[in-house]
This record gives structure tokens, C-alpha cells and sequence, in this order.
């Protein structure tokens, strides 16, 4: 029964590992900045579980605080203020 | 052109990192990251060794850490600085859901930022965390009424206060134990896993979270107040 548990909790790892790849690729190639920065939020909430569960609560409570809240929301706000989407290549 | 470069930057940047990737977990300590985690407990009193670390045997760091902060934040409050009569827009009223929300959950927001600040010593999270768990109560507020202004003078006042505190707390260690920011013989070190223990850890802890809450406050503040439109009208 531990064992099924284990190999649980390493899937849903791997499932989030897989979470933080695509949603840092969406970051680079996503040309609408608002789905860009929500791409970035999800990455630092992915990257937040991770810490949590290489035993970092500390690391992990910045990452959630400061990756996935407020830094998502400055770079929101500045998204805002300016335009919307990236122009060019 | 751009992306075979881009790609070539990529490969050569794994190949240099490579052989900096453990490829096993490390099996022991070494000879500093032991004597933290054999005598952090007994030396400081404070049941969160990470907070012993980041505050007592590392304070100075901290103190460094604080104040590119304030820097950063001074640096962007420059840039954003109002610019009167240049754009003004009307800004769109927020939803009664985001209003009911906000007014309900703004209190226990920065009730949980307190805790975590507040606590620092004995669970995890401390001073930063929780200034920034503060600050994103803050920003429900903002969030909700758009033409809140929050008070600047009382914020700065409460920024360069907290600041200050952190350096005094430094020199009374120096004063009372020799060295700065020691934490031994300043205040009792009391029973561990208490609130009222770790001797200054929990002042310093608490100094950060004030300080960092105002900054981060006071920066959502500006941006949000910044010259510049809503979306579209801006750029037009």
C-alpha cells in the first residue's frame, strides 16, 4: 500500500516537472504577453510544489508568494500599461 | 539566423553546466552546513533552522538582501513617478464580486502575513513571505477601488523605521555580545518552540516583514497609478 502511495506521489511529480517544461516553453514562444505572464505564474506555482516537496516549505512559500502572486501581478499591470501584444520577431 | 543561435547558445550553455549537475544526492554534510545543523537548535534557540541561518548566521547577508530591496523599489518608484496631465483615463470600476471579495478577504490576508512574520522562528516562512502574503492584501484593496491611493508618508515612515530597527537590533549585539547582529546575550533565548524565544530573531523577523510589506505596497501603489492607459487607448 506505501509503495502504490509512492509511486503516486512520483507520477504527480513528474506530471508537475512536465507542467514547469511547457509552461516555460509557452513563456518564450506565446506571442500574446497577458498568456505569457499567466504561463510564467503557472511555472513558479509548478516550481513552488517542487521545493515543497524537496522538503524546502521556506523556498517554497517565497516562490508561491513572490513567483506566482505578485511578481504575476506587477508584470500584469505592466502588461496594462503598455500593450498587449509583442510586435516582430 | 536568430534561432540556430539561440540554439547553439542553449547547447554550449548544457554542456558547460553539465558537470555542475549532481547526479546523486550528496551523503554527507559539509564540515559549516553541519555544525548548523547540529548546533543551529542549541545556539539560537529557534525550532526553524532556516530562520536561524537566514537571520543569525547569515544576518548581515540579510541586511544586504533588505536593502537591494529598498533600492529596487526606490529605483522603480523614481521611474514610475506620476507625471501629472499627461494620460488620464477613467479607470473601469472593479465588479461588486471583486469589491465583496476584496473588503471580506482583505483582513485575514494580512492577519496570515502577520502570522507568518510573526512566527518566523519556529515555522516556516518568515519576514519576506510574509511581507509579501501583506502586500498582496494590500492589492485587493487596490484591486477593488481603483482610486485608492494608499498613504505614502506613512509608509515610507514605516519602511525607514523598520529599516532602522534592523541596524539597531545589529549594534546591540555588538554592544551587548561583541559582535554585530550576535544573538546570544541580547535577549533571553527563552524555551524553545515558544513564541517569545530565539532571542532578536523574532524582532528581526518581524522588522522584515514590516519593511518589506510597505515596500511592496508602495511599489503595487505607484504601478498601479502610473501614467499609461487601460489596454488598448494607450498604444493608439
Amino acid at each position: 500500500m506505501n509503495v502504490d502511495i509512492l509511486t503516486l506521489m512520483n507520477l504527480v511529480d513528474l506530471l508537475i516537472c512536465l507542467v514547469v517544461l511547457v509552461s516555460a516553453i509557452g513563456v518564450a514562444v506565446h506571442r500574446n504577453l497577458l498568456a505569457a505572464v499567466v504561463f510564467a505564474g503557472v511555472a513558479s506555482l509548478a516550481v513552488s510544489y517542487l521545493f515543497l516537496r524537496l522538503a524546502a516549505p521556506d523556498v517554497a512559500m517565497t516562490e508561491a508568494a513572490i513567483g506566482a502572486g505578485l511578481s504575476t501581478v506587477i508584470f500584469l499591470i505592466a502588461v496594462r500599461k503598455t500593450r498587449e501584444t509583442e510586435d516582430g520577431s | 539566423m536568430k534561432q540556430i543561435v539561440a540554439l547553439v547558445a542553449v547547447v554550449l550553455l548544457a554542456v558547460v553546466l553539465w558537470r555542475l549537475v549532481p547526479l546523486a544526492a550528496p551523503t554527507q554534510l559539509g564540515p559549516v552546513a553541519r555544525h548548523y545543523a547540529e548546533w543551529g537548535v542549541a545556539e539560537n534557540g529557534g525550532s526553524n533552522l532556516v530562520t536561524s541561518i537566514v537571520v543569525n548566521y547569515r544576518g548581515f547577508d540579510t541586511l544586504g538582501e533588505v536593502t537591494v530591496l529598498f533600492l529596487s523599489v526606490a529605483g522603480a518608484g523614481f521611474v514610475l513617478r506620476r507625471r501629472h496631465g499627461l494620460v488620464v483615463h477613467e479607470p473601469i470600476p472593479a465588479s461588486e464580486i471583486v469589491q465583496t471579495g476584496a473588503r471580506l478577504l482583505f483582513a485575514p490576508v494580512v492577519l496570515f502575513g502577520a502570522y507568518i512574520f510573526v512566527h518566523g522562528h519556529l515555522t516556516p516562512g518568515g519576514g519576506f513571505q510574509g511581507g509579501a502574503v501583506v502586500a498582496s492584501g494590500v492589492l485587493l484593496l487596490l484591486l477593488a477601488d481603483r482610486d485608492r491611493h494608499l498613504p505614502h508618508g506613512f509608509l515610507g515612515l514605516l519602511e525607514s523605521l523598520s529599516g532602522f530597527s534592523y541596524v539597531l537590533a545589529g549594534l546591540a549585539g555588538l554592544w551587548a555580545a561583541g559582535s554585530f547582529l550576535a544573538n546570544r546575550g541580547v535577549l533571553p533565548l527563552g524555551s524553545w518552540n515558544r513564541l517569545l524565544s530565539a532571542g532578536i530573531i523574532p524582532v528581526i523577523y518581524m522588522v522584515i516583514g514590516l519593511k518589506v510589506g510597505s515596500e511592496l505596497a508602495a511599489l503595487l501603489d505607484v504601478m498601479m497609478h502610473a501614467a499609461g492607459g487601460d489596454g488598448e487607448e494607450a498604444h493608439r
